[in-house]
């Protein structure tokens, strides 16, 4: 556990980065710094490994005051990701990451043995060991950082924006990587980003700053977005806040109605007497969707229906309630209707084959239905 | 020709005494300077004196350092330790600022990084600063090495020995063409080696900067 107890940084120059910042962070959680530039993340997530002291306040860390130790001897049980990875030019990939082991006084083989495990842990190929920073990637160099991060198996790791430099694609499978990992790990994670969307995606909880270092709100994601204490939370949770908040709600009660399906190669006439509301969903053998046709597709196809005379489908809203959690949410539930060319989106199980069809006023409905019965906080 | 064939041991020794002559002034020198430029990275008042004052020191022509060496060390006119104190000025005077600025020019992230590693101030100089620092490093000793083997054959004038000695007394009359040619070319030979050799080693010893487009250089 982490502990800010009255906070505050003043900088030399009179800047006041952080004001009074009270704040627990839990073990085995992922926390999220989030605000606009300049509202003291990095200086808040900094002083955790005591690269920036403190002017007042005390920092606990497991109870203990972070100042008790050597600052070096701190740092090397609190792995850092930094923004653009901040990786030795110099050294090896295999060598950045056994960096730690080896100030910990690791032998080099054993150090450059369990790096070499990290690799693969951070979804790495094992050749990548040889070569320098400068031949990766962006997204590979960030891989590495957080592998770095996690040699010495560090129970905190802090991440000042991992992964704000690299595209938006490479990100999004970086966050992926995080929470899978996170979920063999269970490090206490400090994370900080400006993206409202990153740290709702990653944040167990999430603690909003504004300019000037002082929290806003510190809260669950689903919280944040339900109930922004204030206009400054509100607007910087964003626009789509209704909507985005229906990610974090289970679509159990959303019920499944039939949907027309016709398996690859019906004759056209065959499935144009099956349609239903003018569509029907064209599935494989194995009964997974492929795509769409249509009342007036299939009237310009003499024969069998083929590959290429499918509409593309939309979003697949995953419902499979004997395995419940991985259950979607309304938000995969609503989409799915709305991206669908029927206005019905096709619910599949966990194998993903056909299983039905949802539409928006379902989702609605049943979201109307959560409300009233308090499930949803209004 | 025939000088050449005679004095072929004494040519060969006496390369021998000049890079020596030439080259302990580097080595010394870069010892002082990596602390000064360390410092003048450090600290904004050392940079501000130390980085004027190499500059100008680097002005002063040879000759002239040369016989100012007395008067600060108090030596003999001829001694030859005045030479090598002087060199040992210019390596200093060239290094200082070449480490200052490679020092300057390691990325921040770089350094943030390394402290947040946990290590402490003196590891992280030499496990990270250093190292990184070392392309202008042995740019500036190849410059240094050069300079100084020639400085060493204008230290003859006040009686340090090596190749200059071949310089005057070939040019006693009746000149002796052969004894000064066999020592312009064993000097240009001495330097083109040396400044090969360590462009070999620094190549050798900075493999990582050959791979990037420049070090830290993302993707
Ligand atoms: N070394 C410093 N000296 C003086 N002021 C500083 C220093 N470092 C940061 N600040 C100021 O402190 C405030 C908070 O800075 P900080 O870097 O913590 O912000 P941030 O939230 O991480 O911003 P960003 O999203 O842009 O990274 C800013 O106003 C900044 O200008
Ligand atoms: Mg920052």
């Amino acid at each position: 556990m982490i502990e800010f107890q009255a906070v505050t940084k003043r900088y030399d120059d009179g800047t006041v980065a952080v004001d009074h910042l009270d704040l627990t962070i839990e073990d085995g959680k992922i926390t999220v710094f989030v605000g606009p530039s300049g509202c003291g993340k990095t200086t808040s997530l900094r002083m955790i490994n005591r690269m920036i002291d403190a002017t007042s306040g005390a920092i606990l860390l497991d109870g203990k005051d972070i100042r008790a130790q050597h600052p070096a001897d701190l740092r090397r049980g609190i792995g850092y990701v930094i923004q653009n990875a901040g990786l030795f030019p110099h050294r090896t990939v295999l060598d950045n990451v056994a960096t730690v082991p080896m100030l910990l006084g690791a032998r080099k083989a054993a150090a450059r043995g369990r790096a070499a495990e990290l690799l693969a842990t951070v979804g790495l190929p094992a050749e990548l060991g040889k070569r320098y920073p400068a031949q990766l990637s962006g997204g590979q160099q960030q891989r590495v950082g957080v592998a770095r991060a996690l040699a010495a198996d560090p129970p905190v790791l802090l991440m000042d924006e991992p992964f704000s430099a690299v595209d938006p694609v490479v990100r999004d499978d970086l966050q992926d990587e995080l929470l899978r990992l996170q979920s063999e790990l269970g490090k206490t994670i400090v994370f900080v980003t400006h993206d409202i969307d990153e740290a709702i995606k990653l944040g167990d909880q999430v603690a909003v700053l504004r300019v000037g270092g002082r929290l806003a709100q510190y809260d669950t994601p689903a919280a944040l977005l339900a109930k922004p204490v204030d206009d400054f939370v509100a607007s910087f949770v964003g626009r789509d806040r209704g909507y985005r908040a229906l990610g974090f709600l289970p679509a159990r009660q959303v019920p499944i109605g039939p949907v027309a399906s016709v398996p690859l190669g019906t004759p056209a006439d065959v499935a144009r007497g099956r349609l239903d509301a003018g569509w029907a969903v064209v599935v494989d053998t194995e009964n997974k969707p492929l795509g769409w046709v249509s009342e007036a597709v299939l009237s310009e196809v003499d024969g069998e229906i083929r590959p290429e005379h499918l509409i593309s489908g939309g979003s697949l809203y995953v419902a499979d309630a004997e395995a419940s959690g991985t259950a979607g949410t309304l938000r995969n539930a609503l989409d799915a209707a709305l991206s669908s060319p029927a206005a019905v989106g096709i619910a599949v199980d966990a194998t993903g084959a056909v299983v039905g069809g949802v539409t928006a006023e379902t989702v609605l409905k049943a979201l109307a239905d959560a409300r009233r019965s308090g499930e949803v906080p209004t | 020709m025939n000088w050449v064939g005679d004095h072929i041991g004494d040519l060969l020794s006496v390369s021998l005494d000049h890079l020596r002559l030439a080259l302990a002034p580097v080595l010394v020198g870069l010892l002082l300077s990596l602390p000064l430029g360390w410092a003048a990275n450090r600290w904004r008042l050392a940079r501000a004196i130390l980085v004027p004052v190499s500059g100008l020191l680097y002005t002063i022509p040879s000759l002239a350092l040369f016989v100012m060496m007395p008067l600060i060390l108090g030596t003999q006119i001829l001694d030859p330790l005045n030479v090598q104190a002087a060199l040992t000025v210019y390596t200093v005077a060239l290094l200082v600022r070449s480490i200052a600025d490679a020092l300057a020019a390691v990325p921040a992230p770089v350094i943030a990084a390394a402290t947040a590693m946990g290590y402490r101030a003196a590891g992280r100089f030499f496990a990270v600063e250093l190292p990184l620092a070392a392309p202008v490093l042995v740019a500036g000793v190849r410059v240094a090495a050069v300079s100084n083997i020639s400085l060493v054959a204008v230290g003859q004038i006040i009686g340090v020995g090596g190749l200059g000695y071949f310089l005057l007394h070939g040019a006693q009359s009746p000149p002796n063409y052969p004894e000064i040619i066999s020592g312009v070319v064993l000097i240009v030979v001495l330097a083109l080696l040396i400044d090969g050799l360590l462009a070999f080693a620094g190549s050798r010893l900075t493999p990582w900067a050959r791979v990037g487009p420049k070090a830290g250089a993302r993707r």
